[in-house]
């Protein structure tokens, strides 16, 4: 039977929550799955994962060194707890934090990765975007250590179960370790783009980051949507960095996403395509956005904003 | 401070990609090429680096075929101080790169390896962490910002939801992020002048390293096509189509 090791990423209170997604690819290959829970002061994590249906471990590692979960220590740490567990898989998300750490892992193990799945099609053949998501490739991989990065937006999530057990892990590893000084974070009341149900973004065509807000913010407010923007947006200072979705910002896969006045280069598609439904809006029905949309609504977008707004009317009052 | 920064000579990812029908593979007649504007950042953070006095060598490295030469030709036009081209028609994977340039690292002896954060034909980024992984060095990824503190460099490195500020103590890896530079437009002088520049050429099997991949693409493929998009003739339109699609 696969076993399989998952790198669980959290920020010391709750699993992020990609997790119950990346169970269910794991789901498809392993029969049994422990989970690696590493941190400072995470116990809270540990409680939480372990009733993540098909979970049958969770092996917990708490110790100062690895509060800011460094890729120096937690690539030898994973090493190390898929030998002991015999594990012959090892998955995390595909987030900045899961790519900095498994291809650092596979490179201690001496083992090919497959990153950004988003099909598993047996357990040795997986699907994965390249080119900014215009191509897909199916790769076979024979390695018998089956290391991969999960677009867990592709998967179905999983439920809930009684508690798995919860095992210490002790840290029996040391490196020459990056020093953690400081994290920026993006403070809004809005969704996170990366769990936001509905995503409204603009481009650089909206003109400036006033009217970028102007035009966005109300909608958004009103769908309680997260903002997004094309990597041309954020360099025009539209918007924080936080907020670009494209080949190398927030890969989404939301219910909605409207793409409002931008053309839709092929790096931002490779961070939406995936979404359900999309909304262009936009003065060109010529822009490449328009091939990868549902609905297309040509007008100039200083018109088509607060009158979209006028027709949706207010929030149902949620009592 | 040296700083080897390793170059990928990969399709220009703004002319349409084109796949050969039989799901083989790109179809690359008359594809114009280019190099990995991620790699092209990563030059641009050392060449400025080095016009501000904190790196005095830059030396770019390209693993790949015969003509990946024309990305070295550009790096030395961009400013680097030498180009070594490791050779190979073997195409590589992330795995087998990060094991040639750590071979190449202990003949070389850098303070810093610069890469891009990913290659934008294979979109992996692995060869950064993979590389960091085999030297035992620290690394920061996708960063957005580098202050050049030796025997330490801060990096502001992307992650979701925001930056997070690391220090590295050098040697180090470190991938760059779009952000990190803007790559300066190269005049013809420049690019006349790299021409007469040495490239070293070396066997990429130099090293005694299985460069024979482990993974086999079976197919290579376009996603699934979009149905045709509705037009919606009016704001109230598209309303009504978002209300049935459950928009709310």
């Amino acid at each position: 039977m696969n076993h399989a090791l998952l790198l669980v990423e959290h920020d010391g209170r709750a699993p992020h929550p990609g997790l119950r997604r990346l169970l269910g690819a794991a789901r498809l290959l392993a029969g049994r799955i422990s989970l690696l829970v590493a941190g400072h002061d995470c116990q809270a994590v540990a409680e939480q994962v372990a009733h993540l249906a098909g979970v049958d471990a969770v092996l917990l590692c708490e110790t100062p060194a690895l509060a800011h979960a460094p890729a120096e220590l937690l690539a030898p740490l994973l090493a190390e707890a898929l030998r002991a567990e015999g594990a012959s898989a090892l998955l995390a998300a595909a987030t900045p934090f899961g790519k900095a750490i498994l291809p650092r892992a596979a490179a201690l193990l001496d083992c090919a990765m497959v990153s950004d799945i988003c099909a598993i099609l047996d357990p040795e053949t997986f699907v994965r975007p390249l080119h900014a998501g215009a191509a897909l490739a199916t790769l076979h991989n024979p390695e018998p250590l089956k290391i991969l990065s999960v677009r867990t937006a592709a998967f179905a999530p999983v439920g809930e179960q009684a508690a798995a057990p919860i095992r210490p892990l002790p840290c029996t590893v040391s490196a020459r370790c990056s020093s953690w000084l400081a994290r920026q974070n993006v403070t809004d009341e809005r969704p996170p783009l990366h769990r936001a149900r509905v995503v409204v973004a603009g481009g650089r065509g909206l003109g400036d980051a006033d009217t970028f807000h102007a035009l966005l913010d109300p909608l958004a407010e009103r769908l309680d949507a997260a903002l997004g923007a094309t990597r041309a947006a954020v360099d025009a200072g539209f918007i924080d960095n936080a907020q670009q979705v494209g080949q190398t910002g927030a890969i989404v896969a939301p219910e909605f996403y409207f793409a409002v006045g931008l053309s839709g280069a092929a790096q931002h598609l490779a961070g939406m395509r995936d979404a359900r439904v999309v909304v262009a809006i936009n003065t060109d029905p010529t822009a490449p956005i328009c091939r990868h949309a549902d609905y297309v609504l040509e007008m100039d977008v200083k018109e088509a904003l607060p009158a979209l707004l006028a027709a949706l009317g207010p929030k149902a009052d949620h009592n | 401070m040296k700083v080897l920064v390793a170059i990928k000579r990969v399709p220009d990812g703004n002319v349409p990609l084109r796949l050969l029908p039989d799901g083989s593979g790109l179809d690359l007649a008359g594809m114009p090429m280019r190099i990995n504007p991620f790699d092209e950042v990563a030059l641009e953070a050392a060449v400025q680096a080095r016009e501000a006095g904190k790196v005095t060598q830059i030396v770019a490295v390209c693993l790949g075929e015969a003509s990946a030469q024309d990305a070295l030709r550009h790096a030395l036009a961009q400013g680097a101080d030498r180009a070594v081209h490791l050779v190979t028609e073997q195409t590589l994977e992330p795995l087998t790169v990060a094991k040639l340039l750590r071979a190449l690292v202990d003949e070389e002896q850098p303070d810093l390896v610069l890469l891009g954060r990913q290659a934008s034909d294979e979109d992996n980024a692995q060869t950064a962490p993979m590389l960091a992984g085999l030297l035992g060095w620290p690394q920061g990824l996708f960063v957005s910002a580098l202050d050049w503190q030796a025997p330490q460099l801060q990096v502001s490195c992307e992650i979701e939801g925001g930056q997070e500020t690391l220090a590295l103590s050098l040697p180090a890896v470190v991938s760059a992020d779009l952000r990190l530079a803007t790559p300066r437009y190269l005049k013809l002088p420049q690019l006349l002048q790299a021409k007469r520049k040495p490239i070293e050429t070396h066997d990429a099997g130099r090293f005694g390293i299985d460069l024979s991949p482990r993974l086999r693409r079976q197919q290579l493929c376009p996603p699934p096509p979009r149905p045709a998009a509705v037009q919606v003739a009016n704001v109230a339109a598209l309303v009504a189509q978002l209300r049935t699609e459950g928009l709310a």
